[in-house]
């Protein structure tokens, strides 16, 4: 599918998205409510079968928290960025995936270390690299210990 | 007498906890297993990871681009090349310039070297976890080779550091062509003393066949990459799927196989060896003269957002740099093969023999600061 068919059926499932900043795959920014419908969208349908997941992670950015999803189809070769902007920067909860992809279980753990993003209805959501007792989350940009390297 | 034969059947049936790791030979490295067992068999495990957590995330926020390189030898040691080609790749696109083609070719041929190196240590201790020590010295015999031609023009036989943004450190020595081409010659003679000393093998098609079954859609859904996905007929081969340096040149195939079980995963690996000596075969001869250089005053990405697809010896690595076209990323993920690959040992494990866990896991090939970075 190209990118431009890819961006009118999203278009028609979700009309509050806008297109992203990528040039490199085509991007759409959904808003949380949305996602998981969507998702399930763009595995299931025939034309799609985005079945593969192969990057989740999250940014710290000035607006939120950007969770970013990459996913591909393994079947017909296209991509797509898709991303969540998370504006409560102290308590911020978004919907799990890993019933979509199995891979997201342990991706969202480790967003959940470093940044400390409530993944909603995750089957184990436990520090993944980090100890247990280890206070605050290290990718956010507000983090600060003795040991960061300041230039 | 009859109470120790109780004991015993209580034991069976009785489940227990055992920690395999962090400090287990089997495991590769520091890595934690909590399995637990009902008998010998294994009910289900819970890999426990971060040991070797470093935060190099993190640590590259406050990095140069070119800076940035020297820590990705140190996340999968044994692709150390193929890591610093995905970074420099990355900026590549970002800053929008493109390397000559003497750099693609010299960069493929260093990958599939350490394609090639990397299998070979897989091989030697994939054998040693099965109890084959001969495997161990074999494999390493041939491998020194490779990391002398690496050490001759480099400098450095494990973390290489080769590649930067626009380039290599250097050019290649005048001994890199005919000393690959000997190495070719050489190791197509050893690589049937693999298939004789572990393939055909009765007590390893034993340990292996059957065991620790993967389906592609397990594959998949678990993003299962490399060598170990296409083991289940998961086509998921970057150098096929999106094309980079010198692969678009060349002719090559993507060695899939379908039953999905370790011995599989097994006969994906010895093939890949087979196919990176067709690979080099093509390339040694046909270096072209040019720059391994490009001048860039600067190494700065523009703002925006780039990823970049290359397949290491485990599978699919990914670069992701978020910018805001500063001298140093605002945030950097490397989307790691092993990281994905780990995970579903659980799946794998299940209903097997603790020793099967060891023929499981050592199949898919783990190396474990890849997974922690």
């Amino acid at each position: 599918m190209q990118a431009e068919e890819l961006t009118n059926l999203i278009a028609l499932w979700v009309p509050e998205q806008k297109p992203g900043i990528s040039k490199q795959y085509p991007e759409f920014i959904l808003p949380v409510e949305k996602l998981l419908e969507v998702m399930t969208l763009l595995k299931e349908n025939s034309t799609t079968k985005m079945d593969y997941l192969f990057c989740l992670t999250a940014v710290d950015r000035k607006d939120g928290f950007h969770v970013v999803y990459h996913i591909t189809s393994s079947e017909f070769l296209h991509s797509a960025v898709l991303r969540v902007i998370l504006t409560d920067k102290v308590n911020p909860i978004v919907p799990t995936v890993c019933k979509i992809w199995r891979t997201a279980e342990y991706f969202e753990r480790e967003v959940f270390d470093l940044f400390g993003i409530h993944f909603d209805n995750h089957p184990d959501l436990r520090r993944l690299f980090l100890e247990d007792d280890w206070i605050g989350y290290p990718l956010r940009k507000d983090y600060k210990d003795a040991f960061t390297l300041e230039r | 007498m009859e109470e120790t034969l109780l004991d015993i059947d209580m034991q069976e049936k009785e489940e227990y906890i055992i920690n395999m790791g962090p400090q287990h030979p089997s495991t590769h490295g520091v890595l934690r297993f909590e399995t637990c067992l009902q008998g010998e068999k294994v009910k289900y495990l819970i890999p426990h990871c971060g040991y070797i957590h470093r935060g190099i995330e993190k640590m590259c926020e406050h990095l140069t681009y070119p800076q940035i390189i020297h820590l990705t030898d140190r996340m999968d040691y044994l692709s150390a090349h193929i890591n610093n080609e995905a970074v420099a790749l990355c900026i590549e696109n970002a800053m929008q310039v493109e390397v000559s083609d003497r750099v693609k070719y010299i960069r493929t041929i260093f990958a599939e070297l350490t394609r090639i190196a990397s299998h070979q240590l897989w091989w030697c201790a994939f054998g040693m976890d099965l109890g084959a020590l001969t495997t161990f010295f074999y494999g390493l015999r041939d491998r020194e080779k490779i990391l002398d031609i690496f050490e001759e023009t480099t400098g450095s036989r494990l973390t290489q550091s080769f590649n930067t943004p626009g380039g290599l450190m250097s050019d290649i020595h005048p001994n890199f062509q005919k000393r690959i081409k000997e190495f070719i010659t050489y190791f197509r003679k050893k690589l049937p003393e693999y298939d004789q000393l572990l393939t055909g093998n009765i007590i390893f098609r034993e340990r292996t066949k059957g065991i620790g079954m993967m389906t592609k859609e397990m594959a998949i859904d678990y993003g299962v990459t490399g060598p170990s996905g296409r083991g289940s007929g998961f086509h998921c081969d970057i150098r096929k799927i999106a094309p980079y340096s010198a692969y678009p040149f060349i002719k090559f195939n993507e060695i899939t196989l379908t039953e999905g079980d370790t011995y599989s995963r097994y006969l994906v690996r010895i093939a890949e060896m087979w196919e990176s000596l067709n690979i080099l075969e093509q390339l040694v001869d046909n270096i072209p003269q040019g720059s391994t250089m490009l001048e860039l005053k600067v190494i700065k990405a523009p703002k925006g957002e780039f990823y970049q697809r290359v397949e290491t010896a485990r599978g699919e690595l990914g670069v992701y740099i978020v910018s805001d076209g500063g001298p140093s990323p605002a945030r950097i993920k490397f989307r790691t093969p092993n990281f994905s690959n780990l995970f579903v040992i659980n799946k794998l494990a299940a209903g097997h023999k603790i020793a099967d866990l060891v023929a499981i896991s050592g199949s898919l090939d783990l190396v474990i600061p890849d997974i922690d970075r």
